[in-house]
């Protein structure tokens, strides 16, 4: 377990050519390719992930430009069959789902900043964390390789009898690769769910953790408790398709009902995997940028763990008219609605932070604003979706599709982007370019909504998802939801590449350039592997800002003061 | 392209219900979602940086807020509940007086049978006004009838009926899609409900058909699978005659109980493809398993012939025109006339071109 | 210094580097940092609770892993009891029955291990480790024997010899009972058992590594209880894993009239 090479060499060996008389710091204490493959650091890991869901996103960015390019005209001319269609749909959501939404915030800015917030030197278990990564990614590969090869067709959700009987896809391989990744998860989950408990320094109670370390602790425990179910379920669907045994198909004496019951089991909770950490980011995005302290801090932890127990319950209202017995639905559905309190505590306290506050608007600013009106949008739909009698014509519409994309797209990438931009000085030590970040997110507001929300119409009139063809009434809003998609892929890809660039040519950023609280910007920028010089002893409230404080203060995060400067005006 | 519209089309009687509820629905929504961008946005602006306001002590919480905005969202959301609750409770009980017509899916298409004996694939032909219970199966994966202009959707599932009734209350041609993905063609697995007043749908059940109904084909199927052989009073094996079997209770052999089970539809498919599984008390295992020999459709039309045994005497629960259209409902026949749930119905727009 | 550093006002830049020494007590650069704690710990109680956390996680994740398989165990048993009394008399229940002391027996020998690397006794936690071996190495023998027999008489699923017995589907047939679920009960036994084997088997590995640890850090003096105690809790959830499979597999009441074969 002992991992000493590491701290040891941070503290002893001096880069003989490094540029200047900098310190080292996790990004320039070493240089070889194996230092980054083999790193037990997690704001290196961090990065490693931020490759993986990057390159997953493009790969799901792909698919959903040729869905979208599809849906230009009703007849089948992009594709030219509806298997390619098929599968390219099913790609988008395995993609999307297990290899970039389930690992981005958390493995990405959960594994960077969860030690810097609780003030750790690293993860629980440094090992397991690198692992958890070696096999999302061998996942990954494995699936793409699966794509390669002749993809599979059955929807991301594998509904039985078709998965296990009829289709003849690569139905196995892709079930082993998803199954995999759920391992990753389950690892990743454990490590932090340990590390919240175990390591945090001395004064940081329960009660002054950060909001973002109370996200990622409620999603933690749903990845542990969650996701092997769904391997079970997988597992399952490889048996019966493997052996011929009746485990789903009731041609074989199985209950195809039983399997959409473990999948939902999971992949409910894992649209709350999916949008807790995103909640995370908000919240301190949020306080940092209103400059107050964030309202109702225990409400917004309850709610967070309030979400993340009663997801656990609703899973049926997927199954409305699944044939799943009548009294079922009506007890799932009084269920699903109780989500929606916690989830509008959380809304309106975000709302209620700005009250009296010093409000700034800067990019991550931007995008947790979006978030609050589209998660809003997304999560009302969600209870029209939860409302039988309704949900019975909008099922399996566009209608659900614009709800998901809403709470996933605009919820939760809206918050991954906000979150980067925020972080991002932290990260690298560099700033982003300010006005192209503004520009990002203004495009990727307009792109989305002129994407998703022709989509709420069309499932309305009652366009089915999963279509390779329609019918012509259904054209104008399908052209309106494409160019939108092309506003939105490029609103995607700006901050793909500025980002990139300011590597080179932005300004450093000081320590803290936000002039946030939270242990993680009281270290360098980026920081030393070991995160802190010695082990901070915590004695304030978490989101201790003052409103009037900054007023006096400059506001000047982009560098024409010098992070010297900045620092002693706080 | 532009024929496109912004509402769905309501052609049956849940569909005013429907759209009312929906609206309902987006109107709390619509109300959410400007309320908080509204604040959020006017909070924002107000105390933005700079702006010469108040900024002293700003509340870190406020229990009652808190408590407000729990309990006013949790009231609206159970009247969410409630009304929607209503509305699929409605859904799930279908009128005692329901027309039934058979519908199995299969990759890729409807196939409808009338108990006339009319068949149709892809199209569903229904009478304006008549409550009609859709009975479907699937014979392969699972696929989920839908017409958006009533507002009704159900899965089929392989293996089991299930059910879904509508009472349309409008002439012409309405969308049927296949709402639950089923592989390559799944996009095209669609058709249109045609719905006639009752006087064209009569003629359209007697034009071009054999003048078999379901039930005599049933009939003839039982003797082809040689049913009858065991069956028929003069059969050499003892086998429980059928005549009066659907709809009561049959004892069936439980190890040492007798247990007593409705014969229902799925129980009549159960008989016939997996007989061991329930043995009438007091007779021999000795029917022969039909599983992968008889498809759904045809048995379909044996289990109607067996309910029609069981309900010689008693009235048919099929469509039954009892009334002259033409003197009864003036207009009927033509094709844009309108049913009103309330008041039954009344005349279409070329009602006063009728001779 | 560690003091003030969190109450510096905000924006202070806390630099890691240059400024401490190998003394700064938290900071895990090489000496002074006790060697049985690994760097991101800053001392032995909370590596502990850390290491048992995480085990505890682990096994939460487990329960809910076998959890979903005993689901679909329980619900196709309640709807077809009789096709799961039948297969299920075709286990053994003798051997099963002798497995589950095996098991026992090793779990005892595994909370004497972990007391005596409390206790700092090396050459004894190896001895009860490798009686804890011994058992699961007979445990897999055993099973396997069964697995063999099983074989012969045809009732694994995934083999092509695979053929439900007559007088079994004379009597399904007689008592209302689809025959598929025959074959369904050995499907989810040989996957569940198979599966405990399989944590049988990583278990028995980890022990065999654990020995090796424990006869290395006694030469050197460091510590190994830890990792004893976190594989004896592994080996606990693998035994009690084993404890619902023995009665819900072998011991399933065979069903009034009906007349057991064996
Ligand atoms: C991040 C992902 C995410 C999130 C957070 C949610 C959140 C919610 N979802 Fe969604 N959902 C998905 C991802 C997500 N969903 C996906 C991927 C599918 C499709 C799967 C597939 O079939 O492929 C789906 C499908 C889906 C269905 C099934 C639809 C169907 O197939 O017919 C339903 C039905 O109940 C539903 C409901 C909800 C509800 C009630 C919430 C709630 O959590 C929302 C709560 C939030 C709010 C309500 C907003 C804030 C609250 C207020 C401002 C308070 C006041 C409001 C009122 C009183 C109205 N979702
Ligand atoms: C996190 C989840 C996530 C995300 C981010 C997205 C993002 C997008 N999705 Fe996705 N979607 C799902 C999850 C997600 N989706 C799921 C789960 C399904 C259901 C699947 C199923 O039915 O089984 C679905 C289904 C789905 C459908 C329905 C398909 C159907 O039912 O037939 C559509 C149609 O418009 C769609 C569109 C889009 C669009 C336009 C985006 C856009 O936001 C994407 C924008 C991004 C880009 C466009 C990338 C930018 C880059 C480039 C364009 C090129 C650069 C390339 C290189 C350099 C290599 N999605
Ligand atoms: C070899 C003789 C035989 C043939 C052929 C046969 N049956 Fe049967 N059937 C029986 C016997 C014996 C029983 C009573 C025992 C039982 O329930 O299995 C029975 C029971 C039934 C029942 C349940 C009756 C009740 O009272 O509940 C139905 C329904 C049925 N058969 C329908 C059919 C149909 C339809 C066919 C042809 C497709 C058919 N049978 C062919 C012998 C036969
Ligand atoms: Cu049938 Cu989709
Ligand atoms: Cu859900």
């Amino acid at each position: 377990m002992s991992t000493h090479v590491h701290s040891s060499s941070t503290a002893h060996s001096v880069a003989p050519n490094s540029s200047s008389d900098e310190p080292l710091n996790y990004l320039t204490n070493g240089h070889t390719v194996k230092s980054w493959l083999l790193t037990l650091d997690h704001k290196r890991i961090a990065l490693l992930y931020l490759a993986g869901v990057v390159f997953f996103f493009l790969v799901g960015g792909v698919m959903a430009s040729v869905i979208r390019m599809e849906l230009m005209t009703p007849g089948g001319d992009v594709l030219y069959s509806p298997d390619a269609y098929n599968r390219v749909f099913t790609v988008h959501g395995v993609v999307m789902i297990f290899f970039f939404l389930v690992p981005s915030v958390p493995g990405v800015l959960g594994n960077f900043l969860l030690p810097l917030m609780i003030g750790a030197r690293d993860l629980a278990f440094p090992k397991l964390n690198l692992l958890s990564w070696y096999i999302y990614i061998f996942g990954g590969v494995s699936a793409l390789l699966i794509v390669l090869l002749g993809g599979i067709d059955t929807g991301w959700t594998f509904y039985a009898p078709f998965s296990t009987t009829f289709s003849n896809s690569l139905v196995v391989p892709a079930a082993i690769a998803v199954f995999i990744t759920g391992f990753s998860s389950i690892l990743t989950g454990l490590n932090f769910v340990v590390t919240t408990h175990t390591m945090r320094a001395p004064g940081m109670t329960w009660g002054r953790l950060p909001l973002f370390v109370w996200a990622i602790y409620a999603t933690s425990l749903i990845m542990v408790l969650g996701t092997p179910v769904l391997a079970v379920a997988i597992a399952l669907i490889g048996v019966e398709r493997a052996f011929g045994v009746g485990i789903f198909d009731p041609a074989l004496g199985g209950d195809p009902i039983l399997f959409q019951h473990l999948f939902w089991f999971y992949s409910h909770p894992a649209v709350y995997i999916m949008l807790l950490p995103g909640m995370g980011v908000i919240n301190e995005i949020i306080p940092c940028f209103a400059r107050r302290p964030i309202f109702g801090y225990k409400a917004m932890a309850g709610a967070m763990l309030g979400i993340a127990v009663l997801g656990f319950v609703v899973w049926g209202h997927h199954m409305f008219v699944s044939g799943q017995s009548m009294y079922a639905g009506l007890v799932f559905s009084f269920l699903t609605f109780f989500v929606a309190v916690p989830s509008g505590i959380k809304v309106f306290n975000w709302t209620s932070t700005m009250y009296k506050g010093s409000v700034n608007f800067d990019t991550p600013m931007l995008y947790a604003i979006a978030f609050i009106g589209l998660f809003t949008i997304g999560g009302v739909t969600g209870l029209m979706l939860a409302s039988l009698g309704v949900d019975v014509h909008l099922h399996d519409t566009y209608f659900v599709v614009a709800h998901f994309h809403y709470v996933m797209v605009g919820g939760t990438v809206t918050a991954f982007l906000g979150g980067m931009h925020f972080w991002w000085p932290k990260m690298t030590g560099r700033m982003y370019p300010e006005i192209w970040g503004k520009l990002s997110a203004i495009v990727v507001f307009i792109g989305f909504n002129l994407t998703f929300f022709p989509q709420f119409l069309l499932g309305y009139l009652g366009m089915p998802r999963r279509y390779y063809e329609y019918p012509g009434e259904f054209q104008v809003l399908n052209v309106l939801s494409s160019a939108g998609a092309s506003i939105l892929a490029f609103g995607f890809l700006m901050p793909i590449v500025y980002f990139a660039l300011s590597l080179k040519f932005s300004p450093k950023a000081g320590p803290n350039p936000w002039r946030a609280t939270g242990l993680e910007w009281e270290t360098s920028s980026p920081p030393p592997t070991e995160n802190f010089a010695s082990t901070p002893v915590i004695t304030t409230e978490p989101y201790n800002y003052s409103p009037e404080d900054s007023e006096r203060a400059p506001w000047d995060p982009f560098g024409s003061t010098t992070p010297e400067e900045v620092a002693h005006v706080g | 392209m532009w024929n496109f519209r912004l509402f769905p089309e309501q052609a049956s009687s849940f569909a005013g219900r429907y759209d009312f509820t929906f609206w309902f629905e987006v109107a709390i929504c619509l109300f959410f979602t400007f309320f908080v961008s509204l604040i959020t946005v006017v909070l924002a602006i107000r105390y933005r940086r700079g702006s010469k306001v108040n900024r002293v002590h700003p509340p870190t919480h406020s229990t009652i807020l808190e408590l407000v905005w729990s309990g006013v969202p949790f009231v609206i959301l159970m009247a969410m509940f409630a009304v929607s609750a209503v509305l699929f409770v409605e859904q799930y009980s279908s009128p005692a007086d329901a027309a039934v017509i058979d519908v199995v899916g299969k990759q890729w298409m409807w196939k409808a049978q009338h108990s006339a004996g009319k068949k149709e694939i892809n199209e569903l032909h229904v009478p304006l006004g008549q409550a009609t219970r859709l009975h479907m199966i699937s014979q392969d994966v699972i696929h989920s009838f839908f017409i958006p202009a009533f507002r009704v959707k159900q899965d089929v599932l392989p293996g089991r009926y299930t059910e879904l009734w509508f009472r349309p209350t409008k002439v012409g041609r309405f969308r049927i899609f296949c709402t639950e993905y089923c592989g390559t063609d799944h996009s095209a697995m669609g058709g249109y409900v045609e719905v006639l007043s009752p006087a064209d749908y009569e003629r359209w059940l007697e034009s071009g058909t054999t003048g078999v109904t379901q039930i005599e084909e049933g009939k003839k199927l039982f003797t082809q699978y040689h049913c009858a052989g065991c069956h028929n009073e003069n059969a050499t094996v003892r086998a429980p005659r059928l005549e009066g079997v659907y709809g009561k209770p049959v004892p069936i052999q439980h190890g040492e109980q007798v247990e007593f089970v409705k014969a229902d539809d799925r129980y009549i498919r159960d008989s016939i493809l997996l007989p061991k599984s329930q043995v009438v008390a007091g007779y021999q295992p000795l029917m022969p398993s039909y599983e992968g020999q008889i498809n759904e459709e045809d048995l379909l039309k044996i289990t109607a012939y067996i309910k029609s045994l069981a309900l010689k005497s008693e009235a048919l629960p099929t469509y039954v025109p009892e009334y002259d259209v033409d003197k009864d409902m003036p207009g009927a026949r033509g094709s844009e006339a309108e049913y009103d749930v309330d008041k039954g119905l009344k005349p279409g727009r070329e009602a006063g071109e009728k001779k | 210094m560690s003091a003030e550093s969190a109450t510096l006002p905000v924006g202070t830049i806390v630099h890691g580097h240059g400024a401490e020494s190998s003394h700064g007590s938290h900071h895990g650069s090489g000496h002074g940092h006790d060697p049985n704690v690994a760097h991101q710990f800053d001392d032995a109680a909370q590596q502990h609770e850390s290491v048992l956390l995480g085990m505890w996680s682990f096994l939460a994740t487990e329960v809910l892993f076998f959890g979903g398989l005993f689901c679909a165990y329980l619900v196709y048993r309640t709807t077809s009891p009789l096709a799961f009394t039948l297969a299920s008399q075709h286990l053994n229940v003798i051997l099963g029955a002798v497995n589950t002391g095996v098991l026992l027996v090793s779990s005892l020998f595994i909370a004497l291990a972990v007391r005596e690397s409390q206790l700092g006794n090396g050459k004894r936690v190896n001895l009860y480790l490798l009686g804890t071996i011994l058992l699961g190495a007979v445990f897999l023998l055993i099973k396997g024997y069964e697995w063999t027999t099983d074989y012969h008489e045809g009732l694994i699923p995934f083999a092509k010899n695979f053929q439900i017995p007559e007088h079994n589907l004379d009597e399904m047939a007689h008592n209302a009972t689809p025959a598929g679920r025959f074959k369904l009960f050995w499907v989810l036994y040989f996957f569940m058992t198979g599966l405990h084997g399989i944590h049988v088997i990583i278990g028995l590995v980890m022990f065999g590594i654990v020995m090796y640890v424990v006869k290395k850090r006694t030469q050197t003096g460091k510590s190994y209880s830890n990792l004893v105690e976190v594989t004896g809790l592994y080996w606990h959830f693998v035994d009690i894993v084993w404890v619902f499979l023995y009665p819900l597999m072998y011991l399933i009441h065979p069903i009034t009239g009906g007349g057991g074969h064996h």
